[in-house]
Protein backbone atom coordinates (compact mmCIF):
# COMPACT_ATOMS: atom_id res chain seq x y z
CA UNK A 1 0.00 0.00 0.00
CA UNK A 2 1.30 3.39 -0.92
CA UNK A 3 0.33 6.46 1.08
CA UNK A 4 1.15 10.00 -0.14
CA UNK A 5 3.26 10.65 2.97
CA UNK A 6 4.93 7.80 4.80
CA UNK A 7 5.70 8.12 8.48
CA UNK A 8 9.42 7.74 7.69
CA UNK A 9 9.39 10.56 5.19
CA UNK A 10 7.43 12.73 7.57
CA UNK A 11 10.03 12.30 10.33
CA UNK A 12 12.86 12.86 7.86
CA UNK A 13 11.34 16.12 6.68
CA UNK A 14 10.73 17.29 10.21
CA UNK A 15 14.34 16.61 11.21
CA UNK A 16 15.72 18.39 8.15
CA UNK A 17 13.53 21.38 8.90
CA UNK A 18 14.68 21.55 12.50
CA UNK A 19 18.33 21.44 11.46
CA UNK A 20 17.73 24.18 8.92
CA UNK A 21 16.00 26.32 11.52
CA UNK A 22 18.84 25.83 14.00
CA UNK A 23 21.40 26.92 11.40
CA UNK A 24 19.36 29.97 10.49
CA UNK A 25 19.08 30.90 14.14
CA UNK A 26 22.84 30.69 14.63
CA UNK A 27 23.37 33.13 11.80
CA UNK A 28 21.05 35.60 13.50
CA UNK A 29 22.89 35.44 16.81
CA UNK A 30 26.18 36.14 15.04
CA UNK A 31 24.66 39.38 13.76
CA UNK A 32 23.57 40.22 17.30
CA UNK A 33 27.13 39.82 18.61
CA UNK A 34 28.26 42.66 16.32
CA UNK A 35 29.73 45.34 18.58
CA UNK A 36 29.98 48.16 16.07
CA UNK A 37 32.78 49.27 13.82
CA UNK A 38 36.03 49.63 15.84
CA UNK A 39 37.11 52.73 13.90
CA UNK A 40 33.69 54.36 14.21
CA UNK A 41 33.63 58.02 15.18
CA UNK A 42 31.39 59.65 17.74
CA UNK A 43 30.75 62.77 19.77
CA UNK A 44 30.93 63.20 23.53
CA UNK A 45 28.47 65.86 24.72
CA UNK A 46 29.39 67.44 28.05
CA UNK A 47 26.29 69.08 29.50
CA UNK A 48 28.36 70.95 32.08
CA UNK A 49 30.06 72.88 29.27
CA UNK A 50 27.02 73.83 27.18
CA UNK A 51 25.89 77.45 27.62
CA UNK A 52 22.84 77.22 25.36
CA UNK A 53 24.14 79.55 22.64
CA UNK A 54 22.41 77.52 19.89
CA UNK A 55 25.41 77.81 17.55
CA UNK A 56 25.08 74.07 16.83
CA UNK A 57 21.47 74.56 15.70
CA UNK A 58 22.45 77.43 13.41
CA UNK A 59 25.40 75.54 11.94
CA UNK A 60 23.26 72.45 11.32
CA UNK A 61 20.60 74.50 9.58
CA UNK A 62 23.21 76.04 7.27
CA UNK A 63 25.15 72.85 6.58
CA UNK A 64 22.10 70.71 5.85
CA UNK A 65 20.36 73.49 3.90
CA UNK A 66 17.25 73.26 6.06
CA UNK A 67 14.43 75.81 5.78
CA UNK A 68 14.96 79.13 7.58
CA UNK A 69 13.89 79.08 11.23
CA UNK A 70 10.84 80.92 12.55
CA UNK A 71 12.96 82.76 15.09
CA UNK A 72 16.64 83.76 14.81
CA UNK A 73 19.07 81.26 16.27
CA UNK A 74 20.19 83.81 18.84
CA UNK A 75 16.63 84.18 20.14
CA UNK A 76 16.63 82.38 23.48
CA UNK A 77 12.88 82.62 24.06
CA UNK A 78 12.64 79.25 22.26
CA UNK A 79 13.78 77.58 25.49
CA UNK A 80 10.38 78.44 26.97
CA UNK A 81 8.43 76.88 24.10
CA UNK A 82 6.28 73.92 25.06
CA UNK A 83 4.46 71.92 22.39
CA UNK A 84 2.00 69.18 23.29
CA UNK A 85 3.36 69.37 26.83
CA UNK A 86 6.91 68.68 25.63
CA UNK A 87 10.06 70.68 25.15
CA UNK A 88 11.20 71.33 21.59
CA UNK A 89 12.17 68.27 19.57
CA UNK A 90 13.59 67.47 16.18
CA UNK A 91 11.28 67.84 13.20
CA UNK A 92 11.42 68.16 9.43
CA UNK A 93 12.99 71.62 9.69
CA UNK A 94 15.62 70.89 12.34
CA UNK A 95 17.89 67.90 12.87
CA UNK A 96 19.04 69.12 16.26
CA UNK A 97 17.63 71.22 19.10
CA UNK A 98 18.96 72.43 22.42
CA UNK A 99 16.64 72.51 25.43
CA UNK A 100 17.07 74.20 28.79
CA UNK A 101 16.55 72.34 32.06
CA UNK A 102 16.21 74.29 35.28
CA UNK A 103 17.60 72.12 38.04
CA UNK A 104 16.13 72.69 41.50
CA UNK A 105 18.85 73.78 43.90
CA UNK A 106 21.26 74.83 41.14
CA UNK A 107 21.74 78.48 40.34
CA UNK A 108 22.25 77.97 36.63
CA UNK A 109 20.38 75.74 34.20
CA UNK A 110 21.75 72.86 32.14
CA UNK A 111 21.30 72.59 28.39
CA UNK A 112 20.90 69.39 26.47
CA UNK A 113 21.38 69.01 22.73
CA UNK A 114 19.37 66.32 20.99
CA UNK A 115 19.94 64.79 17.57
CA UNK A 116 20.31 61.27 16.20
CA UNK A 117 22.57 59.32 18.56
CA UNK A 118 23.84 57.11 15.72
CA UNK A 119 23.38 53.78 17.53
CA UNK A 120 25.94 51.04 17.08
CA UNK A 121 23.03 48.75 16.20
CA UNK A 122 20.26 51.07 15.10
CA UNK A 123 16.65 50.05 15.67
CA UNK A 124 15.55 52.20 12.72
CA UNK A 125 17.83 50.15 10.47
CA UNK A 126 16.58 46.86 11.91
CA UNK A 127 12.97 47.87 11.48
CA UNK A 128 13.30 49.14 7.90
CA UNK A 129 12.13 46.48 5.46
CA UNK A 130 13.49 48.24 2.38
CA UNK A 131 16.96 48.81 3.89
CA UNK A 132 16.80 52.58 3.57
CA UNK A 133 19.20 52.93 6.52
CA UNK A 134 22.92 52.17 6.61
CA UNK A 135 25.37 52.23 9.51
CA UNK A 136 28.62 53.37 7.90
CA UNK A 137 32.04 52.24 9.17
CA UNK A 138 32.67 55.90 10.11
CA UNK A 139 29.83 55.63 12.60
CA UNK A 140 26.99 57.51 10.91
CA UNK A 141 23.49 56.15 10.46
CA UNK A 142 22.51 57.46 7.05
CA UNK A 143 19.27 57.26 5.13
CA UNK A 144 18.43 56.72 1.46
CA UNK A 145 15.26 58.56 0.45
CA UNK A 146 15.22 56.83 -2.96
CA UNK A 147 14.11 53.47 -1.57
CA UNK A 148 12.02 54.76 1.35
CA UNK A 149 8.35 53.90 1.01
CA UNK A 150 7.25 56.21 3.82
CA UNK A 151 5.98 53.52 6.21
CA UNK A 152 7.47 55.40 9.19
CA UNK A 153 8.23 52.20 11.12
CA UNK A 154 11.66 53.70 11.92
CA UNK A 155 9.96 56.55 13.77
CA UNK A 156 8.25 54.04 16.04
CA UNK A 157 11.34 51.82 16.34
CA UNK A 158 13.73 54.61 17.40
CA UNK A 159 14.16 54.54 21.20
CA UNK A 160 15.02 58.27 21.15
CA UNK A 161 12.14 59.50 18.92
CA UNK A 162 14.53 61.10 16.45
CA UNK A 163 13.50 60.34 12.82
CA UNK A 164 10.73 62.65 11.69
CA UNK A 165 8.56 62.54 8.59
CA UNK A 166 8.33 65.31 6.04
CA UNK A 167 4.55 65.55 6.04
CA UNK A 168 4.74 68.33 3.48
CA UNK A 169 5.88 65.81 0.87
CA UNK A 170 3.87 62.72 1.75
CA UNK A 171 3.81 61.44 -1.84
CA UNK A 172 7.57 61.64 -2.13
CA UNK A 173 8.33 60.11 1.27
CA UNK A 174 11.24 61.60 3.11
CA UNK A 175 12.45 60.93 6.63
CA UNK A 176 14.33 63.85 8.12
CA UNK A 177 17.06 63.13 10.64
CA UNK A 178 20.63 64.01 11.51
CA UNK A 179 23.07 62.11 9.30
CA UNK A 180 26.27 63.09 11.19
CA UNK A 181 27.04 65.39 8.19
CA UNK A 182 28.14 62.17 6.50
CA UNK A 183 28.09 63.32 2.87
CA UNK A 184 29.62 66.72 3.40
CA UNK A 185 32.06 66.11 6.25
CA UNK A 186 32.32 62.81 8.10
CA UNK A 187 33.33 60.68 5.13
CA UNK A 188 36.29 63.06 4.63
CA UNK A 189 37.28 62.69 8.29
CA UNK A 190 35.90 66.08 9.29
CA UNK A 191 33.76 66.74 12.38
CA UNK A 192 30.08 67.55 11.85
CA UNK A 193 29.09 71.22 11.51
CA UNK A 194 27.60 71.45 15.02
CA UNK A 195 30.85 70.27 16.62
CA UNK A 196 32.88 72.76 14.63
CA UNK A 197 30.53 75.59 15.63
CA UNK A 198 30.49 74.86 19.36
CA UNK A 199 32.51 77.59 21.14
CA UNK A 200 32.68 75.73 24.44
CA UNK A 201 33.91 72.41 23.06
CA UNK A 202 30.87 70.93 24.77
CA UNK A 203 30.89 68.60 21.77
CA UNK A 204 34.05 66.53 21.48
CA UNK A 205 34.50 64.64 18.23
CA UNK A 206 36.73 61.60 17.98
CA UNK A 207 36.93 57.85 17.71
CA UNK A 208 34.19 56.41 19.90
CA UNK A 209 36.59 54.18 21.84
CA UNK A 210 38.77 57.21 22.65
CA UNK A 211 35.80 59.35 23.64
CA UNK A 212 34.94 56.78 26.30
CA UNK A 213 38.49 57.16 27.68
CA UNK A 214 38.14 60.96 27.66
CA UNK A 215 34.78 60.72 29.43
CA UNK A 216 36.23 58.39 32.06
CA UNK A 217 39.17 60.74 32.57
CA UNK A 218 36.86 63.73 33.13
CA UNK A 219 34.79 61.74 35.63
CA UNK A 220 37.86 60.43 37.47
CA UNK A 221 39.80 63.69 37.64
CA UNK A 222 37.02 66.02 38.75
CA UNK A 223 35.39 64.07 41.59
CA UNK A 224 31.88 65.22 42.39
CA UNK A 225 31.44 67.13 39.16
CA UNK A 226 29.90 64.41 37.03
CA UNK A 227 27.43 61.58 37.38
CA UNK A 228 29.56 58.45 37.19
CA UNK A 229 28.03 57.31 33.96
CA UNK A 230 28.54 57.97 30.27
CA UNK A 231 25.07 57.88 28.76
CA UNK A 232 25.30 56.01 25.48
CA UNK A 233 28.29 53.83 26.36
CA UNK A 234 25.93 50.87 26.84
CA UNK A 235 22.41 52.22 26.24
CA UNK A 236 20.65 50.31 23.44
CA UNK A 237 23.91 48.48 22.80
CA UNK A 238 25.95 51.70 22.60
CA UNK A 239 25.56 54.91 20.66
CA UNK A 240 28.10 56.99 18.74
CA UNK A 241 26.90 60.15 20.49
CA UNK A 242 27.40 59.96 24.25
CA UNK A 243 26.74 62.29 27.16
CA UNK A 244 28.25 63.46 30.44
CA UNK A 245 26.05 65.22 32.99
CA UNK A 246 26.45 66.78 36.41
CA UNK A 247 22.93 65.74 37.47
CA UNK A 248 21.09 62.41 37.17
CA UNK A 249 20.29 61.84 33.51
CA UNK A 250 16.54 61.62 34.02
CA UNK A 251 16.61 65.21 35.37
CA UNK A 252 17.77 66.47 31.99
CA UNK A 253 15.32 64.62 29.80
CA UNK A 254 17.18 61.38 29.13
CA UNK A 255 15.26 58.11 29.04
CA UNK A 256 17.10 56.06 31.64
CA UNK A 257 14.86 53.04 31.09
CA UNK A 258 16.08 52.14 27.62
CA UNK A 259 17.53 48.63 27.55
CA UNK A 260 21.30 48.14 27.80
CA UNK A 261 21.24 45.79 24.84
CA UNK A 262 20.44 46.57 21.22
CA UNK A 263 16.74 46.76 20.37
CA UNK A 264 17.56 44.04 17.84
CA UNK A 265 18.14 41.58 20.71
CA UNK A 266 14.56 42.04 21.89
CA UNK A 267 13.17 40.94 18.56
CA UNK A 268 15.82 38.54 17.32
CA UNK A 269 14.18 35.47 18.89
CA UNK A 270 11.02 36.36 17.06
CA UNK A 271 12.88 37.14 13.84
CA UNK A 272 14.74 33.82 14.20
CA UNK A 273 11.54 31.78 14.10
CA UNK A 274 10.09 33.56 11.08
CA UNK A 275 12.03 31.43 8.53
CA UNK A 276 11.18 28.30 10.52
CA UNK A 277 7.51 29.14 10.53
CA UNK A 278 7.55 29.88 6.83
CA UNK A 279 9.46 26.74 5.80
CA UNK A 280 8.38 24.05 8.24
CA UNK A 281 4.88 24.88 9.32
CA UNK A 282 3.26 24.40 5.90
CA UNK A 283 4.80 20.94 5.56
CA UNK A 284 4.14 20.07 9.20
CA UNK A 285 0.50 21.00 9.23
CA UNK A 286 -0.08 19.59 5.77
CA UNK A 287 1.34 16.35 7.21
CA UNK A 288 -0.96 16.48 10.24
CA UNK A 289 -3.88 17.12 7.97
CA UNK A 290 -3.00 14.23 5.69
CA UNK A 291 -2.48 11.86 8.65
CA UNK A 292 -5.74 12.92 10.22
CA UNK A 293 -7.68 12.44 6.98
CA UNK A 294 -5.84 9.26 5.90
CA UNK A 295 -8.56 6.94 7.09
CA UNK A 296 -11.22 8.88 5.20
CA UNK A 297 -9.00 8.89 2.17
CA UNK A 298 -8.34 5.14 2.38
CA UNK A 299 -12.00 4.53 2.98
CA UNK A 300 -12.90 6.59 -0.06
CA UNK A 301 -10.31 4.75 -2.09
CA UNK A 302 -11.58 1.27 -1.16
CA UNK A 303 -15.15 2.37 -1.83
CA UNK A 304 -14.03 3.54 -5.25
CA UNK A 305 -12.36 0.18 -5.85
CA UNK A 306 -15.57 -1.63 -4.79
CA UNK A 307 -17.62 0.55 -7.13
CA UNK A 308 -15.25 -0.17 -9.94
CA UNK A 309 -15.68 -3.90 -9.35
CA UNK B 1 85.29 88.10 -8.78
CA UNK B 2 81.67 89.04 -8.73
CA UNK B 3 80.31 85.68 -7.56
CA UNK B 4 82.87 85.53 -4.77
CA UNK B 5 81.92 88.99 -3.62
CA UNK B 6 78.27 88.04 -3.59
CA UNK B 7 79.02 84.96 -1.55
CA UNK B 8 81.02 86.94 0.98
CA UNK B 9 78.20 89.46 1.23
CA UNK B 10 75.75 86.65 1.81
CA UNK B 11 77.86 85.18 4.58
CA UNK B 12 78.12 88.55 6.34
CA UNK B 13 74.37 89.07 6.04
CA UNK B 14 73.59 85.66 7.40
CA UNK B 15 75.96 86.13 10.31
CA UNK B 16 74.39 89.48 11.13
CA UNK B 17 70.89 88.05 10.94
CA UNK B 18 71.84 85.16 13.19
CA UNK B 19 73.45 87.47 15.73
CA UNK B 20 70.42 89.74 15.79
CA UNK B 21 68.04 86.79 16.01
CA UNK B 22 70.09 85.35 18.84
CA UNK B 23 69.80 88.56 20.83
CA UNK B 24 66.04 88.73 20.22
CA UNK B 25 65.43 85.09 21.10
CA UNK B 26 67.87 84.96 23.99
CA UNK B 27 66.21 83.78 27.16
CA UNK B 28 68.17 84.42 30.30
CA UNK B 29 68.26 81.72 32.97
CA UNK B 30 65.89 82.19 35.87
CA UNK B 31 63.91 84.89 34.12
CA UNK B 32 60.94 85.70 36.31
CA UNK B 33 57.93 86.79 34.38
CA UNK B 34 55.52 89.05 36.13
CA UNK B 35 52.40 90.88 35.09
CA UNK B 36 54.37 93.99 34.22
CA UNK B 37 56.16 92.09 31.41
CA UNK B 38 52.86 91.15 29.84
CA UNK B 39 51.14 93.11 27.09
CA UNK B 40 48.58 95.74 28.02
CA UNK B 41 46.07 94.45 25.51
CA UNK B 42 45.80 91.40 23.29
CA UNK B 43 43.86 91.25 20.05
CA UNK B 44 42.30 87.79 20.01
CA UNK B 45 41.18 87.57 16.42
CA UNK B 46 42.94 84.66 14.74
CA UNK B 47 39.71 82.62 14.64
CA UNK B 48 37.29 85.49 13.96
CA UNK B 49 34.69 84.48 11.41
CA UNK B 50 31.13 84.56 12.72
CA UNK B 51 32.05 87.03 15.43
CA UNK B 52 34.66 89.77 15.31
CA UNK B 53 37.82 89.41 17.37
CA UNK B 54 38.06 90.27 21.04
CA UNK B 55 39.96 93.33 22.18
CA UNK B 56 41.25 91.78 25.40
CA UNK B 57 42.27 94.12 28.17
CA UNK B 58 45.10 91.99 29.54
CA UNK B 59 46.28 94.57 32.08
CA UNK B 60 42.85 94.80 33.68
CA UNK B 61 42.67 91.01 33.99
CA UNK B 62 46.11 90.73 35.61
CA UNK B 63 44.77 92.97 38.37
CA UNK B 64 42.00 90.51 39.26
CA UNK B 65 43.57 87.14 38.48
CA UNK B 66 46.95 85.51 38.86
CA UNK B 67 48.84 84.54 35.69
CA UNK B 68 48.42 80.84 36.41
CA UNK B 69 44.64 81.06 36.49
CA UNK B 70 44.68 81.38 32.72
CA UNK B 71 48.19 80.33 31.70
CA UNK B 72 48.28 77.15 33.86
CA UNK B 73 51.89 76.26 34.77
CA UNK B 74 53.57 78.18 31.94
CA UNK B 75 54.31 81.46 33.70
CA UNK B 76 56.10 79.93 36.65
CA UNK B 77 53.15 80.27 39.05
CA UNK B 78 52.70 77.32 41.38
CA UNK B 79 49.85 75.13 40.22
CA UNK B 80 47.09 74.20 42.65
CA UNK B 81 44.94 71.77 40.66
CA UNK B 82 45.61 68.29 42.16
CA UNK B 83 45.68 66.78 38.67
CA UNK B 84 48.31 69.25 37.47
CA UNK B 85 50.46 68.99 40.61
CA UNK B 86 51.13 65.33 39.84
CA UNK B 87 53.57 66.41 37.11
CA UNK B 88 53.84 70.18 37.20
CA UNK B 89 54.52 70.83 40.89
CA UNK B 90 58.02 72.01 40.06
CA UNK B 91 57.57 73.07 36.48
CA UNK B 92 59.34 76.33 35.95
CA UNK B 93 58.41 79.00 33.52
CA UNK B 94 57.83 77.71 30.01
CA UNK B 95 59.19 79.18 26.80
CA UNK B 96 55.73 79.50 25.40
CA UNK B 97 52.89 81.13 27.25
CA UNK B 98 50.45 82.10 24.52
CA UNK B 99 47.25 80.03 24.19
CA UNK B 100 47.69 79.24 20.51
CA UNK B 101 51.10 77.64 20.99
CA UNK B 102 49.56 74.74 22.95
CA UNK B 103 45.91 74.71 21.93
CA UNK B 104 45.37 73.58 18.38
CA UNK B 105 43.33 75.81 16.09
CA UNK B 106 42.54 72.85 13.83
CA UNK B 107 40.95 70.81 16.62
CA UNK B 108 39.30 67.58 15.40
CA UNK B 109 41.20 67.58 12.12
CA UNK B 110 42.62 64.21 11.14
CA UNK B 111 46.11 65.33 12.25
CA UNK B 112 44.88 66.64 15.58
CA UNK B 113 42.95 63.44 16.32
CA UNK B 114 45.88 61.22 15.42
CA UNK B 115 48.16 63.31 17.67
CA UNK B 116 45.77 62.81 20.57
CA UNK B 117 45.41 59.08 20.01
CA UNK B 118 49.03 58.51 21.04
CA UNK B 119 48.72 55.87 23.79
CA UNK B 120 51.55 57.47 25.80
CA UNK B 121 49.88 60.87 25.89
CA UNK B 122 48.32 62.06 29.14
CA UNK B 123 46.69 65.22 27.75
CA UNK B 124 44.19 63.34 25.55
CA UNK B 125 41.50 65.89 26.37
CA UNK B 126 43.27 69.16 25.61
CA UNK B 127 40.72 71.60 24.16
CA UNK B 128 41.35 73.31 20.84
CA UNK B 129 42.07 77.03 20.69
CA UNK B 130 38.42 78.12 20.43
CA UNK B 131 37.41 75.79 23.26
CA UNK B 132 40.33 76.92 25.43
CA UNK B 133 39.41 80.60 25.07
CA UNK B 134 35.72 80.10 25.79
CA UNK B 135 36.08 77.53 28.57
CA UNK B 136 38.63 79.72 30.32
CA UNK B 137 36.87 83.06 29.83
CA UNK B 138 33.22 82.01 30.21
CA UNK B 139 34.01 79.63 33.07
CA UNK B 140 35.63 82.44 35.10
CA UNK B 141 33.08 85.06 34.05
CA UNK B 142 30.30 82.85 35.37
CA UNK B 143 32.02 82.54 38.74
CA UNK B 144 33.11 86.18 38.99
CA UNK B 145 29.96 87.73 37.57
CA UNK B 146 31.62 88.92 34.37
CA UNK B 147 29.70 89.25 31.09
CA UNK B 148 28.66 85.89 29.61
CA UNK B 149 26.54 86.80 26.57
CA UNK B 150 28.14 86.05 23.19
CA UNK B 151 27.94 89.64 22.01
CA UNK B 152 29.11 91.06 25.33
CA UNK B 153 32.65 90.24 24.20
CA UNK B 154 32.51 90.17 20.41
CA UNK B 155 30.01 91.54 17.90
CA UNK B 156 28.50 89.33 15.25
CA UNK B 157 29.80 89.66 11.71
CA UNK B 158 27.82 89.60 8.48
CA UNK B 159 28.66 85.89 8.09
CA UNK B 160 27.45 85.30 11.63
CA UNK B 161 24.17 87.10 11.03
CA UNK B 162 23.60 84.97 7.94
CA UNK B 163 24.22 81.74 9.83
CA UNK B 164 22.14 82.73 12.87
CA UNK B 165 19.36 84.19 10.68
CA UNK B 166 19.45 87.38 12.67
CA UNK B 167 19.99 91.10 12.09
CA UNK B 168 19.22 91.83 8.47
CA UNK B 169 18.90 88.09 7.81
CA UNK B 170 16.19 87.70 10.47
CA UNK B 171 13.15 85.66 9.39
CA UNK B 172 10.08 87.66 8.42
CA UNK B 173 7.59 87.78 11.28
CA UNK B 174 5.12 84.91 10.92
CA UNK B 175 1.36 85.51 11.14
CA UNK B 176 -0.13 85.00 14.58
CA UNK B 177 -0.29 81.41 15.65
CA UNK B 178 3.37 80.63 15.21
CA UNK B 179 4.30 77.11 14.23
CA UNK B 180 1.71 75.28 12.19
CA UNK B 181 0.66 71.98 13.70
CA UNK B 182 1.67 69.23 11.32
Amino acid sequence: MKSPLSRRNFIKGGLAGTVAATLLKEKKSQAADFEGYPQGMGVLVDLTRCVGCRSCEAACNQEQKLPPPEKPFNDFSVFDEIEHGQKRRTDETRYTVVNRYDIPGQDHPLFRKIQCNHCQEPACLTSCFVNAYTKTPEGAVIYNAKVCVGCRTCMIACPFYIPTFKYSSAFNPRIMKCVFCYDTRLKDGKPPACVEACPQEALTFGRRSELIKIGQQRIRETPGKYEEHIYGEHEVGGTAWMYLSSVPFDKVGFDTHVPKEPILNLVKDFLGIVPMVLTIWPALFAGFHLLATRKDWLKGKTEDEHEEE
Amino acid sequence: MRTELLTRKKIVHTALALALGGVLLWVGPGRAMDAADAPETVEIDSLAKLYSGVHFDHAMHTDIASCGQCHHHTTGDKVTDPNCIRCHANSGEADIVSCRDCHSRDRFSREDLSRLSNPLLYHIDKPGLKGAYHLNCVGCHEKMGGPTGCEDCHGMTEAGERMFHTGKHAPAPTPAGGRSGH
